[in-house]
């Protein structure tokens, strides 16, 4: 219960410091506070893949793509530092509706009955709940069209991601150009 | 370390709100993106919490795809976001009006 509450503290710490931080890249840094308490809060839970999964995911690959982007816009760029930072108007409604939501849900969970937890042994102990054999073999065995779906929505995304980041030339006016002769600025003219 | 699934439930719902509060007030679009990932954190602890409950590892394969899909949104996203910021350099959402009828 004291481990739980530490994670607790830690991970509405970080989401505070990331919705109400200056610049971007100090949001950075509290999101990956974010996502290691949340990894270990997954450990607590028996989710021992899914808590390296979000070391290696969120902490590996999202972060870094939101530096990089951070970095590339905001190179020589003073305003997109700072960013806006007025509260706007809904700020208060937004307040008072979300704390009346979560007190809520609080209410509904306590009021609701829940399955007596059973034991699953020892996190870091093969073949019991959570660990990689049993996320594995539930998967590929039950729940392979939807890993199959996934990987489309990864090409999708993918595709999309390099037709809006490429270059802004089409593909037509890009194959004219490259038939053209390529000017040697250092070569002299033939005939003048 | 047994807490009750109550308190995992209010931690989850307390995240969510954090990240709604972030996507509703924040105007930096980066930010925004950073407290839609707060929300699928939020969701994949609720998603877990229940699985250990009942028992039962459908959560953690919900979970899992949920952080895929959360990978690609992210891509997409931030690819939106610098090719506006390529065309018109803009630090502001509001700002960014082109579609509006």
């Amino acid at each position: 219960m004291i481990g739980f509450g530490l994670l607790a503290i830690a991970l509405v710490a970080s989401a505070i410091f990331v919705v109400t931080a200056k610049k971007p890249v100090y949001s950075v840094v509290g999101l990956l506070v974010n996502f290691i308490a949340l990894a270990i809060t997954y450990l607590t839970l028996h989710a021992e893949f899914l808590a390296v999964m979000q070391i290696v995911v969120y902490s590996g690959a999202i972060l870094i793509l939101f530096v990089f982007v951070i970095a590339l816009l905001s190179s020589g760029v003073k305003p997109f530092a700072q960013g806006p930072d007025k509260a706007p108007r809904i700020l208060v409604p937004a307040l008072v509706c979300g704390t009346v939501g979560v007190v809520a849900v609080i209410i509904a969970s306590m009021q609701t009955r829940f399955a007596p937890e059973a034991i699953y042994g020892l996190v870091g102990q093969a073949d019991v709940f959570g660990s990689v054999s049993d996320f594995g073999s539930a998967l590929f065995h039950h729940h392979l069209l939807p890993f199959e779906v996934t990987a489309f929505v990864l090409m999708v995304a993918i595709i999309g991601v390099v037709l809006l980041a490429g270059d802004d030339v089409p593909p037509q006016r890009r194959r004219k150009r490259a038939r053209e002769p390529i000017a040697r600025p250092d070569r002299e003219p033939i005939a003048r | 370390m047994n807490a009750p699934v109550e308190a995992y439930i209010a931690l989850s719902s307390i995240l969510f709100f954090i990240g709604i509060v972030g996507v509703i007030a924040r105007r930096n679009p980066l930010i925004q993106l950073m407290s839609v990932e707060l929300l699928f954190n939020s969701a994949n602890l609720a998603l877990v919490t229940f699985a250990r409950t009942w028992g039962n590892n459908v959560g953690h394969i919900f979970a899992f795809l949920v952080i895929t899909v959360a990978a690609a949104e992210a891509a997409i996203g931030l690819a939106i976001v610098a090719i506006v910021f390529r065309k018109t350099t803009f630090v502001d959402v509001d700002e960014v009006a082109t579609l509006k009828g």
